[in-house]
């Protein structure tokens, strides 16, 4: 199929970008959506052009590190997959498509489509972790039974990959489900128990910090997640900031 | 230099606890005047920086993307082995030392794995109080699943995203130590050499891949985790970013690279669909507990399916070859993978292709979804299943198992596996060979250690499935901080060590010059198109099954690619800007020298081991002929050109397994 292409192009964090027109050709609906960004890319070396800067690397939909927002939605129009997971065959022939990056104020550019995410590096700083050493001391893994259903939620929240869809898509710029997501998997562990009070304090504080925006409930990031992290991991996180509050 | 292991004396089983006794130690207040750099943040680099940082040293750490979190050892699916016998199965220590180097085809270290396997049980319980959701059963305590190569079940897993969940724990614990101060962290930064003073390594250069400033960095050790090198063949299940650059420049600097040809091609992948492919998805080995591998028994079948005229449930059981349960009755669809992927090539070359390409096989669940669905009526009460309510069962338990490999598969092929069986084929996944070290983990540069993939110790020719995960995590939470300390107890009076120095000007003036080269050469073709025609090099001659001739002929055409990549590639943009390209460039003229190496690794190589398949040598079945003479480790002295490579042999002694023939029969 042939396609237009409206890419942003953003020189570095201070320049201004815009959005520029590109034409590709011949492309295969089995291709993923960045196999036909690689086709873009080498149309453009060899025109002794600068290709487009995006984030990518794992390809199998699990790093995180891909981040496009196409025609308006994070990762683009299929549902429980990144962008290296979309495949060409969600588009027809001619079709023009829309690539901006994820856009949020805690979440600049760098280039092009590459943002900075560091926000949500510093949200785990501040408190997304148990605090063990490791010594090779720690009791058997089998001291503590953990119910299968609190085991299994626990997992469903820690599938998060970090990408940033959440807040790409919300229209405050929310990273309460990430947040979410990341106290919730401690919240419903026996090993997490010990610290829970702080940590929900800490990483809210931090997200205030960073500029994320409030959550107003209209559920858009859970519609959006390439994993399919629960908005009952938001709730569950407000249940546990209250908690600790009181 | 003359080899040396440096394993400790005394019965295997006390080899580990003994050298703990008897090493140097660093006192806390010490440690605190003494910096370690580690490069790259996967199951190795980021359990090692967050278990060096809670020890008390200033620990600088290195990686390519924009966080820790998204190292390639995320990727890992199936699961991590640990010798704890929760299922009384009969698994202990020496069970799993056992497995892995008849796995490896009795090309790894006794001592290293022997080390591995004691070291594995800490790690669940490491995890476990790190807060990583392993799966449970219903009473709450850790499940297991059963890998290839093995006869008991000792793999723990979380779903189909064992090494995400490991990774986040590893990353949690080095968040902690962000926090503290302990690490400081450096996203987006590419290590481009090694820095050595007065023989040690006593720092790095790295390229801050936003602003494309160079950076030198200074500490008293150097540690490398970086990873494996199977990028080398362009198509593998690595990440995009996954180089060899790390390993490569601390061989060329001193460290020898070990085995270089000892590659892992996986059997379960997605095939192949295009010329525009940028990398294969690997399905994980677990789904071979649960699924059947067969190919068409007649090729009239295999030439209606190409041609869509007939589908692949039509076809009755007698029509349909399992080949692996027909050849290897005992372990059937659970052998270790360099036998279940040259059985799929071996196939699949002789005609029973199932795909337009020729390149696939069936792997198939409907007997799992009987088999399950059965049993969860009769747990449910439901007395005269119907055969379409046994499948839904059936398929219920698959998807609780296996859910998000399902998900994928669709997505990527455009098939409902559930309904169809899954089409498969082999691709390169892992390497088992990468930087020789000793029993502490040191390369041949003092005061330099590769740890994980990176490194070349415990796998031997084969890595069983599963075990991965295990070296990564063994070698940084529990083997690589007890064994630096040693070296660095020598450190304490030292101080801060100075990047003001002629052998840091040297170093930067080296990377700089090359990264200058790549941005002002009026070149003609683009790195990928190097990077293409190497991979298929690779492929085709140095792939899953190699010989004589065409080893040479590699060799040869490596040396040419790479003449031409320095005369004739072309980086768009600057140096000082976010470049992608360049930073590929450097990564594929590393590939460009290690593939000659590689390749040259495999002529000398006259046998077959494990990954490695010398034509040659083969027995009368096909299966690989090891030859007693070629018991050793290669080691890789760099000379300049990678034609000029010294070999070094380690010699392999075996005093607590008996050297066998490995079958699976």
């Amino acid at each position: 199929m042939n396609l237009t292409l409206k890419i942003w192009r953003q020189k570095d964090s201070n320049a201004k970008g815009q959005m520029v027109d590109y034409k590709v050709t011949e492309i295969s609906e089995h291709m993923s959506f960045l196999e036909m960004m690689d086709v873009l890319n080498e149309q453009l070396v060899n025109a002794g052009e600068e290709p487009v800067a995006f984030d990518h690397d794992c390809r199998e939909g699990i790093c995180g590190m891909c981040s496009m927002y196409i025609n308006g939605e994070a990762h683009g129009p299929d549902r429980g997959v990144t962008t290296c997971q979309l495949h060409m065959r969600m588009f027809k022939d001619g079709d023009t498509i829309t690539i901006e990056p994820f856009r949020a104020a805690a979440f600049p550019v760098i280039k092009d489509l590459v943002v900075d995410r560091s926000a949500f590096d510093r949200i785990q700083h501040s408190g997304g972790y148990i605090s063990v050493n490791t010594s090779g001391n720690t009791q058997d893994a089998n001291a503590i039974p953990i119910a299968k259903q609190a085991a299994d939620q626990a997992m469903d929240a820690a599938t998060c990959i970090g990408c940033g869809a959440c807040v790409a898509t919300c229209k405050n710029s929310s990273a309460m489900l990430f947040v979410g997501a990341k106290v919730s998997q401690y919240a419903l562990l026996p090993q997490g128990q010990v610290e829970a009070a702080d940590r929900v304090k800490n990483m809210v504080a931090q997200m205030d910090l960073e500029g994320f925006g409030n959550c107003t409930n209209t559920g858009a990031c859970e519609v959006e997640c390439p994993k399919g992290i629960s908005l009952d991991n938001i709730a569950r996180m407000n249940r546990e900031l209250m908690k600790a509050s009181i | 230099m003359a080899l040396d292991s440096k394993v400790p004396q005394g019965p295997l089983k006390d080899k580990w606890t003994d050298y703990k006794n008897h090493i140097n130690l660093v006192n806390p207040a010490n440690k605190r005047h003494i910096d370690v750099i580690v490069v790259g943040t996967g199951l190795a680099g980021g359990s090692a920086s967050a278990t060096l940082a809670e020890l008390g040293y200033n620990v600088k750490s290195f990686a390519y993307q924009d966080s820790p979190r998204r190292a390639h050892s995320i990727a890992a699916q199936g699961g991590i082995n640990a010798a704890k016998n929760y299922q009384g199965d009969g698994d202990s220590t020496y069970r799993l030392f056992y497995d892995t180097v008849k796995g490896g085809d009795y090309r790894s270290r006794e001592a290293n794995v022997y080390r591995l396997a004691e070291v594995s049980a800490n790690i669940i319980d490491q995890c476990v109080a790190q807060g990583v959701p392993f799966a449970r059963d219903y009473g709450g305590l850790l499940d297991n699943r059963s890998f290839g190569g093995v006869l008991v079940s000792r793999t723990f897993y979380a779903k189909g995203q064992t090494g995400q969940q490991l990774l986040l724990g590893a990353y949690s614990a080095m968040n902690r130590q962000i926090a503290r101060g302990k690490i400081e962290m450096f996203n987006r930064h590419e290590m481009l050499d090694v820095v050595l003073v007065d023989g040690k390594a006593r720092g790095i250069i790295a390229r801050n891949l936003v602003t494309g400033e160079i950076e030198r960095h200074a500490a008293h050790a150097v540690v490398i985790a970086s990873g494996g090198y199977g990028n080398v063949y362009f198509l593998s299940t690595n990440a995009m970013g996954s180089n060899v650059t790390a390993g490569w420049k601390v061989h060329k600097k001193g460290a020898y690279f070990a085995n270089p040809c000892y590659t892992q091609i996986h059997p379960t992948c997605i095939p192949r669909s295009g010329d525009y492919q940028s990398k294969l998805t690997l399905m994980s080995e677990s789904l071979r507990n649960d699924g059947r591998i067969w190919v068409p028994k007649n090729l009239e079948d295999v030439k209606a399916i190409r041609e869509g005229k007939l589908k692949p449930t039509q076809l009755t059981e007698d029509q349909r070859d399992y080949y692996l349960e027909r050849r290897y009755p005992a372990f059937g669809n659970l052998v270790p993978r360099d036998v279940a992927s040259r059985a799929a090539k071996e196939r699949c070359d002789a005609g029973f292709g199932v795909n337009a390409t020729g390149e696939a096989v069936y792997l198939d669940f409907a007997a799992s979804f009987e088999r399950y669905g059965s049993e969860q009526a009769k747990i449910q009460g439901i007395t005269n299943p119907s055969a379409a309510k046994i499948k839904e069962l059936g398929q219920e338990i698959v998807r609780a198992k296996y859910g998000n490999l399902f998900q994928m598969y669709e997505k990527i092929v455009d098939e409902n596996p559930y309904e169809t069986p899954m089409m498969i084929y082999p691709a390169v996944h892992y390497t088992m060979g990468g930087v020789w070290v000793d029993y502490n983990l040191m390369t041949t540069i003092p005061g330099c250690y590769a740890i994980g993939e990176a490194n070349f110790s415990d796998h031997g020719a084969n890595r069983l499935g599963a075990s991965a995960l295990m070296q990564g995590l063994a070698d940084g939470y529990f083997v690589l901080p007890y064994t630096i300390g040693d070296y660095l107890s020598n450190d304490i009076r030292t101080g801060k060590i100075s990047t003001d120095t002629p052998e840091f000007d040297a170093a930067e003036k080296e990377v700089s010059e090359r990264i200058a080269f790549f941005v002002n050469n009026k070149g003609t073709h683009s790195v990928d198109y190097y990077h293409k025609k190497l991979g298929k090099i690779m492929w085709d001659k140095c792939g899953m099954s190699r010989n004589k001739e065409g080893l040479e002929e590699a060799i040869e055409e490596i040396s040419a690619l790479r003449k031409d990549f320095w005369e004739n590639v072309i980086v768009p943009g600057t140096a000082t800007e976010y470049n992608e390209q360049l930073a590929k460039a450097g990564r594929v003229a590393d590939f460009l020298e290690l593939g000659e190496l590689f390749a040259k690794d495999a002529l000398v190589r006259e046998e077959s081991a494990g990954g490695h398949f010398r034509e040659e040598h083969q027995t009368e079945d096909g299966e690989a002929k090891r030859m007693k003479e070629f018991q050793f480790v290669s080691a890789w002295e760099y000379k300049g050109e990678p034609k000029e490579a010294v070999l070094h042999k380690e010699a392999l002694v075996y005093e607590n397994i008996e050297v066998k023939e490995r079958s699976y029969k």
